[in-house]
C-alpha cells in the first residue's frame, strides 16, 4: 500500500498531505515531482492543496498539463485510486477525471475556518454507517463553489458521487457540494482539508477517517488494518 | 533646528579621477544641488559623499547612496537610539533562548530552541505602500518579511501582522482595510505560511496613514544558519529568482521624470508582488542551501534591491564586490543603471556561491523554472564597483554605504500641551449609573478596536502547515513546530496601544511590553525574545523625536527587566497625514515557549460553575482608555501605570499555576477592562457562556473598575476545587486576588456592583462583538 503525493510548483499542503498518511495513518509515502512521466510504484495518488501555478489564468487549468498527469490519467483509467484535495480537487476536475469545475467562492473572499459536513452514502466506506452522520474539517479555499449543468447533477446525485456537503455552505456551491467522486468510484474530490484533521490539537481528527474511507474504495483491508 | 552634525566624521579620499562618461546622456547629467535634495540627501551629506570618493558621484552613484542613507537602510536617526536594546540575554543561558544571530548582523536574528534547533523571526513594516495602494502594498509587505526570514536559513512556518486604519466609518478607511486584508491573504495563503494572529486597532491618528507591519517566524537547524556575507576573492555573485524591472522606482526616494521622460506614467510607485515566484524561491533556495558548501552568503533583495545586497553583503564580509548589470535578468529593454541599481522588484535574492560548483545551483534552479544568472564576483578592494555594457558606473568602498552611513541625534521635546493631558482627572465626569452601564458594554464590545477580528482573519489561511493549536482569536497564537523527531509549541503575541502612547510615551511602551509577555503568560508560554516595529512620526519635528525617544527607552528598560533580548526589527518614520502624526506605535511582537503540551491555555471559558478570579487587584484608572474614547470622545489622562515587579511576579504565578493544572481559562484585562475581558471569555468558538459577578466589595469609580484597563491584570477560569490553592499560591506570590463570580450554564452575564445591578444577554453582547465589522465593511468603500 503505497501513497504518492504529487508536488507542482506551488502545491503548500504538500507536506500535511505526507503526515497524514505517512504519520496519521502509517503507511508509506513520498513524493512524486510534477515533471515526472511515471507514478512509481503507487496504490494512491493523492495531489495536494496549494496554488499550482499560482492558480494564474484558473485554478488547476496549468497543473494540469504538467507531465505527471499523463501518468495520472492513465493510472485513473486503469482503475488507479486518485485522491485531490482543494487544489488538487480544482486539478481534477480541470483535467476532467471529476466532472464540474470550482469557480470563486460567492463572497468572493477566501474563507478558512473549520466546517460541518454531511456525509453521504456514497460507496461501501464513504457512508454515515463508517463516518458517522457528519464530520468536522477545515476548508481554505477562495475557489471551492462547485458548479456543474444540470444533467451533470442529476447524474451526480442518481449515482450517489457527492461525498460530502456543507452544513453551512462557505462559498456558494451548488447542493452544497463539498466533495465528490467519479462514477467508478477510483477518483475522489473534495475542497476540505482531511490533512488539517488529525493531529490531536486540530478542530477535529476526522481526516483520518475521511482519508481511510477513500483508501477502502480499493483496500478494504485498510479500514481495519488501521481502524 | 539646529542641524546635527553626522557623528562618524569621514576621512576624506586622495582626489579620484572622475568615472568615465556613459553614453546614455540621462546619466551623465551634472550633479547640481536640486538633484541632490531630490535624492532627500542633505548638503552636508553631498560633502560628505564627494569627500569619500574624492570626486563627483555619477547619477547612479547618487541614487545609489540617497537608498543606502534612507532612513529605511541606514537608520540614521535612530540606530544611536537603538543602541539601548538588550541584544542578549544577560542571565545564566539556559536549555532555551540564547541568541545565535543578535539584531542588527543579519536580515534576521535568531533565537536557541534546543536540541540543535532554532527560530529566526522578525516584524517589518509596510506603511507608506499600503497607504498608496493597500493590496500590493501589503501583498509585498508579507513577501518582503518572508525573505528576510529563508535567506537566514530558515523555512517559514508562521506569519502575523499588526494593523492600524483609521475609523471605521470612513469610506477611506474600509478601502484601505478591505485591500490590505485581501493583499495579505493574497501573498500568505498563495505561499503557504499560516497568517496565526496579529492586532488591529482603529483610531482617528492613522486616518490616511495605515499602518502595516508583518511578522515571519521560521525554523532551522543550528548548522542551517546562513550569512550575508560576501566572502571568498573569486567566488562568483548568483542573481536568482524573478527579473529586474521599473517597479518600486517611484517609490524609492523621488519622482524618476529626469531619467527618462517617456515612461514615467507607467511607472507604478508600489512594487508588485507573485507570491507564486516567492513560494518557488522559498523551495529553491532551501534546497540550495541543503547543499553542504555551497553557499558562502545569501542575502534578499528587499528595500534598495540589487544596491543594497550587494554593499551589505560586501561590507559585512570585509571584501568587495563587482557585478555587470548586462547580465541582470530583466524584463523590460532599455532599462539604465540607475533603473536597474534602484529597482524594488520583488521576489529577487543574491547568493555567494562557492567557486567551481555554478553548475550545481544553475541546477536546482533550472528544476523550479527560475533564473539563477551569475552577474559577477566577489573581489579584494573592499569596493562595490557596477559595470554596464563594460562601461564602470559606480565604484564606491562599500562600507562607506553601510557601516559609515551618517548618524544623528536628534533634538526632542515634549509637545506643549501633553503634560496638561496627562493631568487630566475624571472627577469633571460623572460616575456610571446602572444605565450606563448597560449601553456602555454593548458599545464597548461593538468597537472594531475590540470586537471579533473573524472578518480579518477569517480570508486568512491560518491552518496550512497543520500546527497552527490555538487559532486566531484568543490572546496569543501557539503554534507546534516539528522540529526533527520532537514538537515544540510557541506563542506570539503583538502588541501596541498607540493611544497610551500618545499620553505617555514611557509607559505606553512598558504597557506595549508587559501587555504582550502579559498575553503569553496567558497562553502558558515562557517569554523568548521580542522584535518590535517603530512607527512614528517625521523625527525632526521636536515632539515626535520626543516619543521615538522615551518610546525607545521603555521598551528598552522593559527588555532589561524581563531579560528579553531584541532580536531585530524595523523603524518606521515619517507616518503622519495633513492632520498631524500618527500616534506614536512601537508594536511589539514576542515569541514564548510553551515547555508541556498540556500547558496550553486558552481565554475561553469551558463549563458552567467555573469560578472566576481577578488577579492583581481591582482596576482603577481611566486614562487612555477606550471607555473614555467610546463613550465620551476623549483622549485623554495618563496612561495607567505600570509596576515591572508586580508584573513578573504576576506572570510567574500564572505560569506555575498553569503548570500545576489549576486554570481552564485565562484571558488579560487590555481594551474595554474587566466587562469587556470577561465577556470575551465567554464567547466561547462552540458555545456561549453566562457569568454572574460581584463586584460590590470593591469601592471608587465603577467606570474604572467596570472598564478601566489598570495593567497587571487576569482573570482566570478555574475549577471549584482549584480555588482555594490558587488564591493560596496568589497571597504567597504577593498578587491581589479575588473570586469575583462564576462562569454560568445560563447565557446571561450579571454583574452586582456596590452601586446598582446590571444584567445582558450574552448572545447580544456576542452579536455586537462579532459581527460589528463585518457589518461595517458591507457598507461601500471608496472607490478608487
Amino acid at each position: 500500500m503505497n501513497v504518492a503525493v504529487l508536488q507542482f510548483p506551488g502545491s503548500n499542503c504538500d507536506q500535511d498531505v505526507f503526515h497524514l498518511f505517512a504519520g496519521g495513518l502509517r503507511l508509506p509515502t513520498r513524493y512524486v515531482w510534477h515533471k515526472e512521466t511515471g507514478l512509481g510504484a503507487a496504490d494512491l495518488v493523492v495531489i495536494p492543496g496549494g496554488f499550482s501555478y499560482g492558480d494564474y489564468l484558473r485554478c488547476g487549468a496549468i497543473a494540469r498539463f504538467s507531465p505527471v498527469m499523463a501518468a495520472v490519467r492513465d493510472f485513473a483509467g486503469a482503475g488507479g485510486l486518485v485522491f485531490g484535495i482543494c487544489n488538487g480537487f480544482q486539478i481534477l476536475c480541470e483535467a476532467g477525471l471529476l466532472p464540474g469545475a470550482l469557480i470563486r467562492n460567492a463572497s468572493l473572499e477566501f474563507r478558512c475556518l473549520t466546517s460541518a459536513l454531511k456525509v453521504e452514502a456514497s460507496t461501501e466506506a464513504f457512508n454515515p454507517r463508517s463516518l458517522g452522520a457528519a464530520v468536522r474539517l477545515p476548508i481554505g479555499h477562495g475557489e471551492g463553489n462547485y458548479r456543474i449543468d444540470e444533467p451533470g447533477l442529476a447524474r451526480l446525485e442518481a449515482n450517489r458521487q457527492v461525498l460530502l456537503r456543507y452544513v453551512e455552505n462557505p462559498n456558494g456551491s451548488l447542493g452544497d457540494i463539498a466533495g465528490i467522486r467519479n462514477e467508478s468510484g477510483n477518483v475522489f474530490g473534495m475542497m476540505p482539508h482531511p490533512d488539517r484533521a488529525f493531529e490531536r490539537f486540530h478542530p477535529s481528527q476526522d481526516g483520518l477517517a475521511v482519508a481511510r474511507a477513500v483508501l477502502a474504495a480499493r483496500f478494504p483491508e485498510v479500514l481495519r488494518r488501521t481502524g | 533646528m539646529p542641524a546635527a552634525a553626522p557623528t562618524t566624521p569621514v576621512p576624506p579620499a586622495a582626489p579620484a579621477p572622475a568615472l568615465p562618461p556613459n553614453p546614455d546622456p540621462v546619466l551623465n547629467q551634472p550633479i547640481t544641488p536640486a538633484l541632490v535634495k531630490k535624492h532627500g540627501l542633505l548638503p552636508d551629506e553631498y560633502a560628505v559623499i564627494t569627500r569619500t570618493l574624492g570626486r563627483d558621484p555619477t547619477l547612479t552613484e547618487l541614487g545609489i547612496f540617497s537608498v543606502m542613507w534612507s532612513e529605511h537602510c541606514s537608520y540614521k536617526n535612530t540606530r544611536v537610539l537603538l543602541k539601548g536594546f538588550p541584544t542578549e540575554k544577560r542571565g545564566p543561558t539556559e536549555k532555551f533562548g540564547r541568541v545565535l544571530v543578535k539584531a542588527g548582523e543579519e536580515n534576521a536574528g535568531i533565537i536557541d530552541v534546543g536540541d540543535g534547533w532554532a527560530i529566526a523571526f522578525k516584524i517589518e513594516s509596510h506603511n507608506h505602500p499600503s497607504a498608496i495602494e493597500p493590496f500590493e502594498g501589503a501583498a509585498t509587505g508579507v513577501g518582503g518579511i518572508i525573505r528576510d526570514i529563508f535567506t537566514m536559513g530558515a523555512r517559514p512556518v508562521l506569519l502575523t501582522n499588526s494593523l492600524r486604519f483609521g475609523e471605521l466609518g470612513s469610506p477611506a478607511t474600509r478601502r484601505l482595510l478591505r485591500g490590505v486584508v485581501s493583499g495579505i491573504a493574497h501573498y500568505g495563503n498563495c505561499v503557504g505560511v499560516p497568517t496565526v494572529g496579529g492586532d488591529v486597532y482603529f483610531d482617528r491618528s492613522y486616518e490616511g496613514n495605515p499602518l502595516v507591519n508583518a511578522l515571519c517566524l521560521g525554523t532551522l537547524r543550528h548548522d542551517q544558519i546562513r550569512r550575508g556575507k560576501a566572502t571568498g576573492v573569486g567566488n562568483p555573485v548568483f542573481y536568482v529568482g524573478a527579473a529586474t524591472g521599473r517597479d518600486g522606482l517611484g517609490g524609492a526616494a523621488f519622482a524618476s521624470k529626469e531619467l527618462s521622460a517617456e515612461s514615467s506614467a507607467d511607472r507604478p510607485a508600489v512594487q508588485k508582488g507573485d507570491p507564486f515566484m516567492e513560494k518557488l524561491l522559498i523551495e529553491a533556495c532551501l534546497e540550495m542551501m541543503a547543499v553542504p558548501g555551497l553557499v558562502v552568503g545569501i542575502q534578499d533583495m528587499g528595500a534598495a534591491g540589487l544596491t543594497c545586497s550587494t554593499c551589505e553583503t560586501a561590507s559585512r564580509g570585509g571584501a568587495g564586490i563587482e557585478i555587470e548589470l548586462d547580465r541582470v535578468p530583466q524584463r523590460e529593454t532599455g532599462m539604465n543603471s540607475y533603473e536597474i541599481m534602484l529597482s524594488e522588484s520583488q521576489e529577487r535574492m543574491l547568493v555567494i556561491v562557492q567557486r567551481g560548483r555554478e553548475r550545481e545551483i544553475e541546477d536546482i534552479f533550472r528544476k523550479w523554472d527560475l533564473h539563477a544568472a551569475n552577474i559577477g564576483e566577489v573581489t579584494a578592494t573592499g569596493r562595490m564597483v557596477v559595470r554596464q555594457h563594460g562601461i564602470v558606473i559606480a565604484d564606491i568602498p562599500a562600507p562607506a554605504l553601510t557601516d559609515e552611513a551618517p548618524l544623528y541625534r536628534r533634538e526632542g521635546r515634549e509637545a506643549p500641551g501633553a503634560a496638561a493631558l496627562r493631568a487630566w482627572s475624571p472627577s469633571q465626569l460623572p460616575d456610571l449609573d446602572q444605565r450606563g452601564a448597560q449601553g456602555a458594554l454593548l458599545r464597548l464590545l461593538a468597537h472594531p478596536t475590540i470586537a471579533s477580528k473573524r472578518w480579518i482573519y477569517r480570508q486568512y489561511d491560518h491552518m496550512v502547515q497543520h500546527g497552527t493549536v490555538v487559532l486566531p482569536g484568543s490572546d496569543a497564537a501557539v503554534v507546534r513546530l516539528r522540529l526533527g523527531e520532537r514538537d515544540r509549541f510557541i506563542a506570539i503575541s503583538n502588541d501596541c496601544n498607540g493611544r497610551y502612547c500618545y499620553l505617555n510615551p514611557h509607559r505606553g511602551a512598558l504597557i506595549a511590553m508587559v501587555e504582550c509577555l502579559r498575553n503569553l503568560a496567558c497562553a502558558g508560554a515562557r517569554a523568548l525574545a521580542m522584535t518590535d516595529n517603530l512607527n512614528f512620526g517625521n523625527p525632526y519635528k521636536p515632539e515626535n523625536f520626543h516619543q521615538l525617544q522615551e518610546c525607545v527607552r521603555g521598551l528598552a528598560e522593559a527588555c532589561r527587566h524581563f531579560d528579553l533580548p531584541v532580536v531585530g526589527g524595523n523603524v518606521s518614520l515619517y507616518n503622519e497625514s495633513p492632520e498631524g502624526a500618527i500616534d506614536p506605535t512601537p508594536t511589539v511582537s514576542v515569541v514564548g515557549l510553551i515547555e508541556d503540551e498540556r500547558h496550553i491555555t486558552r481565554q475561553f471559558a469551558s463549563a458552567p460553575d467555573q469560578r472566576l478570579v481577578l488577579l492583581g487587584g481591582a482596576p482603577s484608572e481611566l486614562g487612555g482608555s477606550q471607555f473614555l474614547g467610546v463613550i465620551h470622545g476623549l483622549k485623554t489622562g495618563d496612561a495607567p501605570a505600570v509596576d515591572l515587579g508586580a508584573e513578573q511576579r504576576l506572570q510567574d504565578l500564572l505560569l506555575a499555576q498553569i503548570a500545576a493544572g489549576r486554570v481552564g481559562a485565562a484571558h488579560d484585562l487590555s481594551e474595554g477592562g474587566l466587562l469587556v475581558a470577561v465577556s470575551e471569555m465567554l464567547f466561547a468558538p462552540d458555545r456561549t457562556f453566562g457569568a454572574r459577578l460581584d463586584l460590590a466589595a470593591f469601592g471608587g469609580r465603577l467606570d474604572a473598575l467596570l472598564f478601566g484597563e489598570s495593567q497587571g491584570r487576569v482573570v482566570l477560569a478555574v475549577r471549584e476545587e482549584d480555588l482555594p490553592a490558587v488564591l493560596a499560591a496568589a497571597a504567597a506570590a504577593g498578587t491581589p486576588a479575588a473570586a469575583i463570580g462564576a462562569v454560568t450554564g445560563d447565557a446571561t452575564l450579571a454583574v452586582r456592583t456596590a452601586r446598582f445591578e446590571a444584567a445582558w444577554p450574552v448572545a447580544d453582547l456576542r452579536r455586537g462583538w462579532e459581527t460589528s465589522i463585518e457589518e461595517a465593511m458591507r457598507r461601500p468603500g471608496l472607490e478608487t
